[in-house]
């Protein structure tokens, strides 16, 4: 597979993405890793970006502020509001990016520790999936090498997720 | 029928949400098929599978050729191309925050082993 590490995307839904990671570390390491700004700065952002702002005010109606830099030095800024935290199995916080502020998100992170790994799972769901697409217009031009391979291993993702989602034609 | 950008992304994750629909697709990556030849591997009545073929065929997915006269279908590659991409892209921007992520737990992890060492000996 083209996926270098453990992380699954699946779209249950229009509105819905689910993102799941397996990480080799017990939750609470993952949990302090996800909520304190002096740790957030270290890993936040795609391969090229910096975390120039990260402002965590964690707790529930606390928010956080981050500002993403890219290789070309153009900024992108988004900011949150957490709606829930239960330390150190999940979170809900209402995200928003800079260029569609009006258009905030919703985000569920569930941590599970089994044998001393977590399983991350994020559930991001937007408002409609216009805003789904807007939200993700970026990251489409970036992809698109069309080849037979890389529709092979979608099939085979597909395939094995068959038991995962619901039927839903 | 074609559809366009986002119309043709939902229509493809619609199509693929499945399982014969994708069990079809997996088939035809072998080489286009008939109906028949489809149908053989499901416990399902020709139309039923029909059914499914036009889904997919509604979807752009697969298309068929007239003149012949088994009418075989055929997987077109392009939707199920950029349904990829679009996950893809989606990886990517996670899965290279992720990778760093990975470092950091084990520094932290190898932190907090070390302090429990330095603890014990007290």
């Amino acid at each position: 597979m083209k996926n270098t590490g453990t992380l699954k995307v699946t779209t249950p839904s229009h509105c819905e993405v689910v993102l799941t990671r397996v990480f080799d570390a017990p939750r609470q390491l993952v949990f302090e890793a996800f909520s304190k700004p002096d740790l957030l700065k270290r890993w936040f952002g795609p391969h090229g970006f910096s975390l120039v702002v990260c402002e965590v005010d964690f707790r529930v109606g606390g928010g956080f502020r981050f500002v993403l830099r890219g290789p070309d030095g153009k900024d992108m800024g988004m900011r949150g509001v957490y709606r829930e935290i239960v330390s150190p199995e999940r979170s809900i916080h209402m995200e928003s990016f800079d260029n569609y502020p009006d258009k905030p998100h919703q985000v569920t992170s569930v941590l599970t520790e089994q044998g001393g790994k977590t399983t991350f799972t994020a559930t991001i769901i937007y408002p409609s999936k216009e805003v789904r697409d807007i939200v993700l217009k970026s990251g489409m031009e970036h992809g698109a090498a069309e080849t037979y391979d890389r529709l092979a291993d979608l099939l085979q993702t597909k395939l094995s997720q068959s038991s995962a989602t619901a039927a839903t034609p | 029928m074609q559809l366009n950008g986002y119309g043709q992304l939902d229509a493809t994750f619609a199509a693929l949400a499945d399982p014969t629909r994708r069990a079809i697709l997996a088939r035809l990556t072998l080489g286009e098929a008939s109906v028949t030849e489809l149908a053989q591997p499901f416990k399902m009545s020709q139309p039923a599978i029909s059914k499914h073929l036009k889904v997919l065929e509604r979807a752009g997915l697969i298309s068929r050729d007239r003149d012949a006269q088994r009418r075989p279908r055929r997987l077109e590659a392009k939707p199920l191309a950029d349904a990829n991409a679009w996950l893809e892209s989606y990886r990517q921007f996670w899965e290279g925050s992720f990778q760093r992520l990975d470092a950091l737990l084990d520094e932290m992890k190898t932190q907090k082993a070390q302090k429990q060492k330095k603890g014990s000996r007290r």
